[in-house]
């Protein structure tokens, strides 16, 4: 009969209205400053550049190497390369990003940068909160912002980050095979200069 | 003192015109009650606004606004102070003066109803012989305004929302007038005042309202769908279609213009509500006889709020309606059944009171809508939708 269904969902939102006071369960909503959802493993954000040990200058993966800032889709990377080189966490001299800044704004969040870096130095972070009141200076993140220890990657990707950290100890166990090796040859003591470039290359694949 | 409460407003304004200069006395008279139609109609709508974002979410299984204040109470004067610390854009092709004087119009019209609506007893800025024409006769301003909106903002979606809301408002005009003749054809009068005192007996402990009787019952149905489509709202809110045209006639206002469509809508909304209490629902009078010691405006304000809650009910469970759906049900069913409902009022009039006239009238109710319904819901069924080129 005509009005019947009207009835039905009529009776229907009506069990939705008085329910929801009830069964906390039908509220879908969360109320979200207060309380948030867990986040998913692989949520992503906004890179931030990994430091090895406890300081990040000294620390820093990033050699500078501009490949991200080439790849970068919506061009948000600005790096310049230093003219020095400095030793980096293994000791080893390294360029290194005199200015390393990234702009929130332009950022599309596409992970692009990660996958092209050969040095798992730029990863990207799980943090979304990045709204400030200032537009221009607050939206663009320099080096000391950008750089995050590998603990914290380790606790926003636990996964993936022990990937990392392993491929990372096999190449540098690679690395040390050889210059063992090299030192029992006897050879000349410019070879672990002419390894590094080699564990450079093997680490790209 | 029951008839102190009651009169507490008249009583309060005789007495304020009455330590006014002699001069202000007549102007003061008629100000007084302006005002108060001002502000309670207003604050009405506010409360209106909070009660339908919390009923909505609610039936969504939401919480709805919950910001502002303990539970979201303070949202109404948040929204205002954002409506009106807004820019005000105008189109630059736009027609400014009809642009500018559409919301204008159109909240002037729907406040000028409430002249004719007794709020209780005695108390009502005009009592009209011909206070239900006066009614329509306003209300029918309010389409104009909406078309003046749609028209002036030279924008497509807002002259497609004018023209879809004048087709069905037109429409709907006609069930909604024919729906409340019964009523006047009842009472003998056009009179609002008088309608509502025509109900306000008691036989036992049951009130003599027109919607106790077959045909009242009937016509108060179709009179609620034909307000709810002459207000615009959901199921009947083609004009409006967010989804499809936007916001319509509004699209192009920003700012307190676009409040002000706001609290035109809501206004029209509370007058056509107002004027289906009054015609069926016995205006102030009380439901049930051992009642009467309580006010009649608060019963007045009772009957409104539940029938505001029933429009946000509704609106929450349907979806809205397809234009061909919409004149069809206009034309097709709501017409022929207020049409009967004058016949089955006259029969009732004129049938000796008893089960016979019972027996009658709800037969003449009931058999046409039976078949109506099923002549319209003919080659009608629900099956999955075949699409030709999307798939």
């Amino acid at each position: 009969m005509l009005g019947e269904g009207i009835a039905k969902g009529l009776v229907e939102t009506a069990r939705n209205f008085f329910g929801s006071y009830f069964t906390k369960d039908r509220l879908t909503t969360v109320q979200y400053p207060e309380e948030r959802l867990p986040q998913f493993e692989a949520a992503r954000n906004f890179p931030f550049l990994v430091y090895d040990g406890g300081d990040w200058q000294a620390g820093l993966r990033c050699v500078g190497c501009q490949i991200c800032e080439k790849e970068c889709p919506p061009k948000c990377i600005y790096i310049e390369k230093s003219k020095d080189k400095k030793p980096d966490a293994v000791g080893k001299l390294q360029f290194y990003p005199a200015v390393f800044n990234i702009d929130v704004s332009v950022c599309m969040s596409c992970q692009i940068c990660v996958e092209v870096c050969p040095f798992e130095a730029i990863k990207m972070d799980t943090e979304f909160e990045l709204s400030t009141d200032d537009r221009f200076g607050g939206l663009l993140w320099d080096k000391a912002q950008l750089a995050k220890s590998n603990e914290h990657y380790r606790k926003i990707h636990p996964t993936e980050a022990a990937e990392v950290d392993a491929r990372l100890a096999e190449e540098k166990a690679k690395v040390d095979a050889k210059v063992k090796a090299a030192a029992e040859n006897k050879t000349t003591p410019t070879s672990p200069g002419a390894v590094q470039p080699g564990s450079g290359a093997s680490s790209t694949q | 003192m029951v008839e102190t409460a009651d009169q507490l407003f008249v009583i309060l304004q005789h007495w304020l015109v009455g330590h006014a200069p002699a001069s202000l006395r007549s102007i003061l008279s008629v100000l007084l009650p302006v005002i108060a139609i001002l502000v309670v109609f207003g604050l009405l709508f506010a409360i209106t606004t909070i009660l339908e974002r919390k009923g909505l979410g609610r039936i969504q299984n939401r919480y709805g606004p919950n910001r502002t204040g303990p539970f979201g109470v303070l949202q109404p004067i948040a929204d205002a102070i954002k409506s009106l610390t807004k820019e005000d854009v105008v189109p630059q092709a736009a027609d400014k003066i009809v642009h500018f004087l559409a919301p204008v119009v159109l909240v002037l019209a729907a406040f000028s109803i409430y002249a004719v609506m007794p709020v209780g007893r005695n108390m009502v800025l005009a009592n009209l012989d011909a206070g239900v024409l006066y009614f329509f006769a306003v209300s029918s301003v309010m389409e104009l305004t909406i078309f003046m909106a749609g028209w002036s903002s030279r924008n497509k979606y807002s002259l497609l929302g004018a023209m879809r809301a004048i087709a069905q408002m037109i429409s709907y005009e006609v069930p909604l007038i024919l729906a409340s003749i019964t009523v006047i054809m009842a009472a003998g009068s056009m009179s609002t005042v008088t309608i509502v005192e025509k109900q306000a007996g008691f036989t036992g402990i049951l009130p003599h309202w027109f919607v106790f009787t077959p045909w009242g019952f009937a016509g108060f149905i179709l009179f609620m769908i034909a307000a709810t489509a002459e207000s615009n709202r959901s199921p009947f809110d083609l004009p409006e279609g967010e989804s499809e045209i936007i916001a319509g006639y509004y699209i192009e206002y920003s700012g307190f213009k676009f409040a002000l469509f706001f609290l035109g809508e809501y206004l029209g909304m509370f007058a056509i509500s107002g004027l289906g209490i009054t015609l069926f629902l016995g205006g102030w009078s009380a439901p049930l006889s051992f009642l009467t010691w309580l006010p009649s405006y608060l019963w007045f304000f009772a009957k409104l709020l539940a029938m505001i809650v029933v429009f946000i009910w509704i609106r929450g469970t349907l979806p809205r309606m397809r234009t061909d759906q919409l004149m069809n049900f206009a034309w097709k069913f709501m017409l022929p059944m207020t049409l009967l409902n004058l016949v089955t009022a006259g029969v009732w009039r004129f049938l000796p009171g008893g089960l016979l006239r019972w027996l009658v009238c709800s037969f003449l109710v009931v058999v046409p809508y039976v078949l109506l319904g099923r002549g319209l819901m003919q080659g009608w069924k629900l099956e999955k939708r075949v699409y030709r080129f999307a798939e």
